[in-house]
């Protein structure tokens, strides 16, 4: 497997290991925010918001833009997908297991 | 299905199933108990799961492998950790080289297995983790995941 994909897994875990990230990602994802306006929404300084987005945006989770002064956030749908979809394959497995256990005691008087 | 609840929970990396059985704990016990019945619903129909070792207890081990359609053998281990009989156990489970020795390059996940009395039926909750998302994200790129999909279209269609 390539080694790529692993960091890109790393990364964003990493990412969304974190309440406040999680929060901005939501906000990002309903619609374009400047990064000055999310600041605005946490009891916590500008640039510890900026952190928050840098890590979001290396995580390939979110996109920026420059607009004038402003830097522009907005989320990448596919992005967070591609995360849960890690969980939900490993869902598909156990759903197959509970069918076939379910299968199995209904063939015979338990 | 007898599926009733699936939690993700992408911080602890856990991946939590509740499902409802219509027999009793008891029964459901016996399907990990016995290594024929483990077998018939570990691997999906197209990577069916041969159990070798079978020792559930505390301390026990358990071997089996998983055979692709090519005829390739994926194998695997539980190293089971507490048995609380028939309400559920715990256990590690890996992967492991063709002799079963542990394969310690490939992650490991942590399982609890707990089955309780419900209106004459077992609620069964199956809690699986990963240390970390590398190690999900192995697990998934490995082999053993696949026909999986295949697996739940064909009881789909069984039961349809």
């Amino acid at each position: 497997m390539a080694e790529d994909d692993e960091d890109r897994a790393d990364a964003l875990f990493h990412a969304l290991a974190d309440r406040t990230r999680r929060d901005i990602m939501r906000r990002v994802l309903a619609g374009e925010h400047s990064v000055s306006a999310l600041a605005a929404g946490y009891d916590m300084s500008f640039a510890a918001v900026q952190k928050h987005v840098a890590v979001l945006e290396r995580a390939g989770l979110l996109t920026k833009r420059r607009n004038g002064r402003e830097q522009l956030a907005s989320g990448d749908v596919a992005a967070v997908r591609s995360v849960g979809s890690m969980l939900t394959e490993l869902e598909q497995v156990w759903r197959g297991r509970i069918a076939r256990i379910d299968e199995l005691i209904a063939e015979e008087p338990s | 299905m007898p599926v009733t609840d699936v939690t993700h929970d992408m911080d602890a990396l856990t991946l939590t199933i509740v499902a409802d059985f219509a027999a009793p704990p008891e029964r459901i016990w016996q399907v990990y108990a016995d290594p024929r019945q483990l077998e018939r619903v570990w691997g999906p129909p197209t990577y069916p799961a041969t159990v070798v070792d079978h020792d559930l207890r505390p301390g026990g081990r358990m071997t089996y492998y998983m055979t692709s359609p090519e005829g390739e053998k994926f194998a695997g281990y539980w190293e089971i950790a507490t048995v609380d009989e028939p309400a559920g156990f715990t256990f590690d489970d890996g992967f492991a080289h063709l002799d079963f020795t542990p394969n310690t390059e490939m992650p490991v996940s942590r399982n609890e297995f707990r089955f309780a009395a419900r209106d004459g039926g077992t609620r069964a909750t199956y809690v699986s983790t990963y240390a970390t998302a590398d190690a999900l994200q192995q697990v998934l790129d490995m082999g053993v995941v696949e026909g999986a999909s295949s697996a739940i279209n064909q009881i789909d269609a069984l039961v349809s």
